[in-house]
């Protein structure tokens, strides 16, 4: 097939999306991150089963848990957005449903961890 | 672009239901809906957190919601999607690499994924009833 590509869209090999293996890799990165933040997060739900709010709330406010927690909920939310990303790509074809639905994708994948963040905050600074 | 003229003998993809479902297209699809059910289900998380963050009422009324028998059926779901999810994210890893990509290493890594999913899900509730 004839090379329709220019010399200098090779050299920059960021192909049509102008985004080159950005995507990837930044969804592998979470991924891999995902594993030891999840199975933290398992653990930690498992080992609060039915406790009161006050051994909740000094569990969950503890530097550790917290740090944690953030890195749980950065990490996630960066992946799931991008793989909804993905997903709305593959099977939206009208150009405006598809960029709403991406809109709405990011917009949900941000309000999940600003509310989030909001609340393991409160709870780690005693408010 | 001379190769693409009409009548080439290019393969044509039968339409998509005319394949016969494959286990490992199984697990691939499978991946999918568990990520979609994932992000959705960040829901819980959020209430869950939200609600003790903002007081011991709010706190018990969602403690009591997620342990009734709908809501536990509902988190053993979610731990089952998040296993199978976590499994088929490493078994991706691991093509990443170029390995498992042939017929044995794919249908052996979609029977590992699945049985290792719900052997997972198994062993984290009875552990997590045991510690109870
Ligand atoms: C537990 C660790 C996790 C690992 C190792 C993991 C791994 C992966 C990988 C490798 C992909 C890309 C699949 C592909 O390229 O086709 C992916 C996709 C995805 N992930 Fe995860 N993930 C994890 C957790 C999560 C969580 C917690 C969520 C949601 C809150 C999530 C939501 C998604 C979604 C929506 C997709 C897109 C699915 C698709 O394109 O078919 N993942 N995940």
């Amino acid at each position: 097939m004839a090379n329709m590509r220019t010399p200098l869209s090779r050299v920059r090999g960021l192909g049509s999306a102008k985004e080159g293996t950005d995507h990837f890799w930044r969804q592998r990165v979470t991924a891999l991150a995902n594993v030891p933040l999840i199975l933290f997060f398992i653990v930690m739900v498992i080992g609060l089963q039915g406790a009161s709010h006050a051994e909740f709330v000094s569990v969950m406010g503890s530097p550790l848990a917290a740090i944690l927690m953030l890195l749980v909920i950065i990490s996630g939310t960066i992946h799931m957005r991008l793989g909804m990303q993905v997903i709305i790509e593959d099977y939206i074809h009208n150009e405006l449903t598809k960029i709403l639905a991406l809109l709405g994708n990011t917009f949900f994948a941000i309000i999940i961890a600003a509310a989030s963040i909001y609340a393991i905050l409160k709870m780690s600074f005693g408010g | 672009m001379a190769t693409s003229a009409p009548g080439a003998n290019r393969p044509l993809s039968p339409h998509l239901q005319v394949y016969r479902m494959l286990f490992t297209m199984l697990m691939s699809i499978v991946h999918r809906i568990t990520g979609a059910a994932l992000y959705f289900g960040t829901l819980l998380m959020v209430i869950w957190l939200l609600a003790a963050a903002s007081g011991p009422d709010a706190y018990n009324a969602v403690t009591d919601l997620y342990g009734s028998f709908l809501g536990r059926l509902v988190l053993f779901g979610f731990t089952w999607a998040l296993m199978h999810h976590m499994l088929g994210g490493i078994r991706h890893f691991i093509w990443d690499t170029g390995r498992g990509l042939d017929k044995v290493g794919r249908n052996f890594l979609a029977r590992a994924t699945l049985i290792g999913s719900v052997s997972l899900t198994l062993l984290l509730w009875i552990i997590g009833y045991a510690v109870r």
